[in-house]
């Protein structure tokens, strides 16, 4: 099937892209990289009056790391998440995530903030930021905020951004020398849908021992979510391989869905033994 | 709806033509221009049929409306035999098979090509990684992968000929 027709409008600005939204409401969205947008346009699930490109705002597309914070324009594609050296510098877990997007075809075109604002439930983005504690930010000609990732997410392709507003970029904190890492998803071929997937973020103190933690699960249930049980039972010591099982166990009780790609208790089950795996590739020991 | 106005090249060519906005790339190649290696199967972005070169990337051809390929550079699978040879990795494919049908060729042919300019040498691995978004549905992958390969050496013999 094709599209149906729609007004096309290509801002050069961030200012030109935000009068656009202001001016359209509820009848316009966004084109960024099109990879979630147009099939949805052309099986006719989607119907937008009018296209807000903004392929052309020069601005959105940048990455730039500054005082600790990576910021990611919201224009920046996957295959540059996958392969700058500056992300894989500071926020290493962000490119390893990055490669497991859709195709190279689909990493080429798709965007940070398209994967973000578009919002699926099994997208390796969201479930990564919600680990790093990344902050997402919105602007209108209203004004300007800032979003911690935890409250972007409020339903399966839902989420706060108000239709006048634009998501311009995401902002990241960078890892420092006692962070440690892990990510890992379950997917039936290479680049499908995450059944689940999962990743953390732990910052170590002095002497070994867990100083915050942060383990995130997607894929699952309707959004990601942070465990925070699972964090608690991480924080203020040293990993071990009973405080890696107890932490993995609360996986289990997220919340998930059935579908036709897997019932809920399965999604559930592999979550928990995601879990486990990142926590172990954090310490360092691949299982 | 209003017709805009782009301008592109295809295969080295430069083209100045008015689209509808809805208009997908891949049709506007397909039909207005003619490039019918450009194949449509799915219509939304999973087969990887209408796999085209932009700016020499791959991209998919469905998921692109053609007014957002303005001032780009496209690059078809008719663009790779231009001097009436065929491309090392087009003759590959026909020395090892990599084709039944040929519905889904020229987007194999185009992602191998861009594969094979980063990795002269990939493994079966990094073969499998590039060409996963790009669905065959007479058989299995192997003679693909293997025509793949085997472009590799073609290529490699290709430039030691050419090395002073």
């Amino acid at each position: 099937m094709k599209p149906a027709p729609f007004r096309y409008v290509r801002p050069q600005t961030r200012m030109e892209a935000m009068e656009a939204l202001a001016r359209y409401g509820e009848d316009a969205k966004v084109l960024a990289g099109g990879q979630s947008l147009v099939p949805l346009m052309n099986l006719r699930l989607a119907r937008p009056k009018v296209l807000v490109d903004i392929n052309r705002v020069a601005e959105l597309g940048t990455l730039e790391r500054r005082d600790g914070v990576l910021i990611l324009g919201a224009l920046v594609r996957h295959r540059q998440v996958e392969r700058d050296v500056r992300v894989t510098e500071a926020c290493p877990i962000l490119s390893r995530a990055a490669a497991h997007i859709g195709f190279p075809a689909v990493r080429n075109r798709g965007t940070v903030g398209g994967s973000l604002a578009h919002a699926d439930p099994a997208a390796e983005l969201g479930c990564v930021l919600l680990a790093t504690g990344a902050v997402v930010v919105l602007e209108s000609t209203d004004g300007r905020r800032e979003v911690p990732i935890e409250d972007l997410f409020v339903g399966p392709y839902t989420t706060c951004i108000r239709p006048e507003e634009l998501l311009v970029e995401v902002r990241v904190p960078v890892f420092g020398e006692t962070t440690r890492w892990g990510f890992a998803e379950f997917t039936r071929h290479e680049g499908g849908f995450a059944l689940a997937l999962a990743a953390c973020v732990l910052h170590l103190d002095g002497q070994g021992r867990v100083a915050a933690a942060r383990v995130a699960v997607g894929g699952a249930g309707p959004v990601p979510v942070r465990l925070r049980e699972a964090e608690q039972v991480l924080q203020g010591a040293p990993l071990s391989e009973e405080r890696v099982a107890e932490a993995a166990s609360f996986a289990c009780a997220v919340e998930g869905y059935d579908d036709v790609h897997a019932p809920a208790w399965y999604r559930q089950r592999l979550a928990g033994w995601l879990v486990r795996r990142v926590l172990q590739q954090a310490v360092g020991e691949e299982m | 709806m209003d017709r805009i106005s782009i301008a592109l090249s295809v295969n080295g060519k430069p083209y100045q033509l008015a689209v509808e906005p809805r208009r997908l790339l891949a049709d506007v190649l397909r039909r207005d221009l003619g490039f019918t290696g450009v194949h449509l199967g799915c219509e939304h972005g999973v087969c990887g049929a209408c796999t085209v070169l932009l700016d020499g990337e791959v991209v998919r051809s469905c998921l692109m409306f053609a007014v957002q390929a303005d001032g780009y550079e496209i690059l078809t699978v008719e663009g790779l035999n231009t001097s009436g040879e065929l491309h090392p990795v087009q003759r590959a494919f026909i020395e090892e098979f990599g084709f039944q049908c040929g519905f889904c060729t020229p987007g194999m042919i185009l992602s191998a090509y861009r594969l094979l300019q980063e990795h002269p040498n990939p493994s079966e691995y990094e073969i499998r990684r590039a060409l996963a978004g790009n669905l065959c549905r007479c058989t299995g992958y192997v003679d693909i992968v293997r025509s793949v390969q085997r472009a590799a050496v073609l290529l490699t013999q290709r430039e030691a000929y050419r090395a002073p």
